[in-house]
């Protein structure tokens, strides 16, 4: 298909979407917001070797939280002429956006088309640039500014950050011209440089991970795996039960009998014959059913999710359904004939 | 030279790490790394938009086939950096008003959060939504019953599957309450406690070990396949 057609295809089936929701009735892709007007006075500071100072002043600004529809018809039942809850156009803008991208990655079962890519590019660029603004905020002006330019963040970002010590602030030089030597692997002459910082990251990590590793998951495991192999179970009256006690039992012993043949199939210094070939086939078994159970959960989050797209296609754009209330149509009916146009 | 130098920095940062888990005189150089370590991370971040420049100008300067889609990926990465690194949007903190950076990078109502919520929610979640057929699609076409191991993965992702929906209450759900193990959903709550839990607890306790052995071996500068070619042992 030419990409002519695959747009032509993309558009049609928005098109026929739109179309049979607007023959329908009752309005779609429509977000609300309140407007919450904010004033605060702020009291004069004086000037001191770590802040500038700065005079008393009101400061006044308005934010728009999302509300429901429901929201927006029962204000313009109360009001027609309210201005508090209003439409959002950016974010209305934004849900035929979120919609358009959806419709935009499905249409990749069918084949490659420009849709998709575009929608892939967008993605490619907005999501590096997100864990750099994520990376800045959470990370870079905390520690790194915090450290080598204290008295800026604080009059500007973070009033509450203390005042860092004198070996954080070394610290910080240190990491700040780690972080250059980094930057220069995208020059062709010194990148040999960057592998400096490589090298710290790479040794850091390798002794972070062998500590965390051999704690959390080495001994952890391995204590969690000596069960009892006899669990008697108490009922409601204290006397113990045979039925639950002997489940009890089966499933730790299963556990450990589990655990010791996985773990010889992974063991590959002894061959795997006589006893230790029959624990490793035994291993085996255990290990299809784990991977059968991730397939399965695999699956049912990717289902899970995909439901997630489809009720954000068939409930929040389209308004085909409302599981959460969100439009109930009595009060849409209380409001009168303006809500739906 | 250029080999030596790294790889006593990768030793030195990460026995130092090490050393801090074990001796609470050195705790003080293991947090320190920590912090200049996720500082580096951080500025890596750079280093990744660099290159990611550096790739896309070339293509679009070289009018590569689908250079536009470079120009897009471009506008957007821009776009999103201006709008999140200048808080464009961000009400200040009402506790700290006089400070127009005070409030929160992704608050309601900003550029930023708007990006993230139409943008990269949509986009990224119908992506692995998209996962969903093509695991059905390869499953139908890889999975055949034609041995032991075979047919105790198959069934398991059946019982797995049908345990966690509605469908395998009302296949199972007649069994009488002596057999009621054996009804769809307990089953598959079962293999998750007793099977699953032992064949992920030693996937678990071998991955420790191999973690554990690789990085040892970098600590004690044995592995340098990390320094590129050349770089082995």
């Amino acid at each position: 298909m030419s990409p002519s057609k695959s747009w032509i295809v993309i558009i049609a089936v928005i098109v026929a979407l739109v179309g049979i929701r607007l023959s329908i009735g009752q309005g779609m892709g429509k977000v609300y917001v309140e407007q919450v007007d904010t004033v605060v006075e702020v009291e004069a500071v004086a000037k001191t070797k770590d802040h500038d100072g700065s005079p008393a002043q009101t400061v006044k600004w308005t934010q728009f939280n999302g509300v429901e529809p429901n929201k927006y018809y029962a204000a313009q039942a109360t009001n027609p002429a309210q201005t508090v809850v209003t439409l959002s156009w950016p974010r209305t803008f934004g849900l035929w956006l979120g919609a358009f991208f959806t419709l935009a990655i499905f249409s990749f079962m069918y084949r490659d088309n420009p849709g998709y890519r575009l929608a892939e590019a967008v993605i490619i660029g907005v999501s590096a640039a997100y864990w750099m603004v994520i990376g800045f905020w959470d990370v870079v002006v905390p520690k790194l500014f915090g450290g080598i330019a204290h008295g800026f963040v604080i009059a500007n970002v973070l009033p509450t950050l203390p005042a860092p010590p004198t070996e954080q602030v070394i610290a910080m030089w240190f990491a700040l011209g780690l972080g250059g030597i980094l930057l220069m692997r995208l020059s062709s002459k010194g990148a040999w440089i960057s592998m400096w910082s490589l090298a710290f990251i790479i040794g850091v990590t390798a002794g972070l991970k062998i500590v965390s590793h051999v704690e959390s998951d080495l001994i952890a495991q391995s204590v969690a795996t000596f069960k009892p192999l006899i669990s008697p179970q108490a009922g409601a009256t204290g006397v113990i039960e045979l039925g639950p006690t002997v489940w009890a039992s089966l499933a730790n012993i299963l556990i450990v009998v589990g655990v010791l043949c996985c773990l010889t199939y992974f063991f590959f210094s002894v061959e795997h014959k006589g006893v230790v070939g029959r624990a490793a086939r035994v291993g085996i078994w255990y290990l299809m059913i784990t991977f059968g159970a991730a397939f399965g959960f695999t699956v049912m989050g990717r289902v899970a999710l995909l439901a997630a797209r489809v009720e954000f296609l068939f409930d929040d754009w389209l308004w085909l359904i409302d599981p959460a209330g969100k439009r109930v149509v009595e009060v849409a009916a209380a409001a009168g004939s303006f809500l739906f146009q | 030279m250029r080999r030596l130098i790294p790889m006593w920095i990768a030793i030195i940062a990460g026995f130092a790490m090490l050393f801090s888990a074990f001796f609470p005189v050195t705790e003080f150089f293991g947090e320190t790394f920590g912090e200049i370590f996720s500082v580096v991370a951080a500025i890596a971040y750079v280093l990744g938009a660099g290159s990611l420049a550096k790739i896309n100008l070339a293509k679009i300067s070289r009018r590569d086939q689908g250079w536009g889609y470079s120009a897009i990926t471009l506008f957007c990465f821009a776009a999103t950096l201006f709008v999140g690194l200048g808080k464009i949007g961000v009400p200040p903190n009402a506790q700290f008003a006089a400070l127009p950076w005070s409030g929160e990078k992704n608050a309601e109502g900003s550029a930023f959060a708007w990006i993230y919520e139409y943008g990269l929610v949509p986009i990224t979640s119908t992506m692995f939504a998209l996962l969903a057929f093509y695991v059905a699609s390869a499953a139908f076409r890889a999975f055949r019953a034609k041995n032991l191991e075979a047919i105790l993965l198959l069934s398991t992702a059946f019982i797995v599957l049908l345990g966690r929906t509605f469908a395998g209450v009302v296949l199972t759900g007649w069994f009488p309450d002596w057999a009621s193990g054996l009804r769809l959903e307990n089953l598959s709550v079962y293999i998750m406690q007793v099977f699953n839990t032992a064949g992920n607890r030693a996937i678990i306790i071998g991955i420790a070990l191999g973690v554990t052995a690789t990085s040892l071996r970098i600590l004690l500068g044995v592995d340098r396949s990390w320094m590129g070619s050349g770089g082995n042992s």
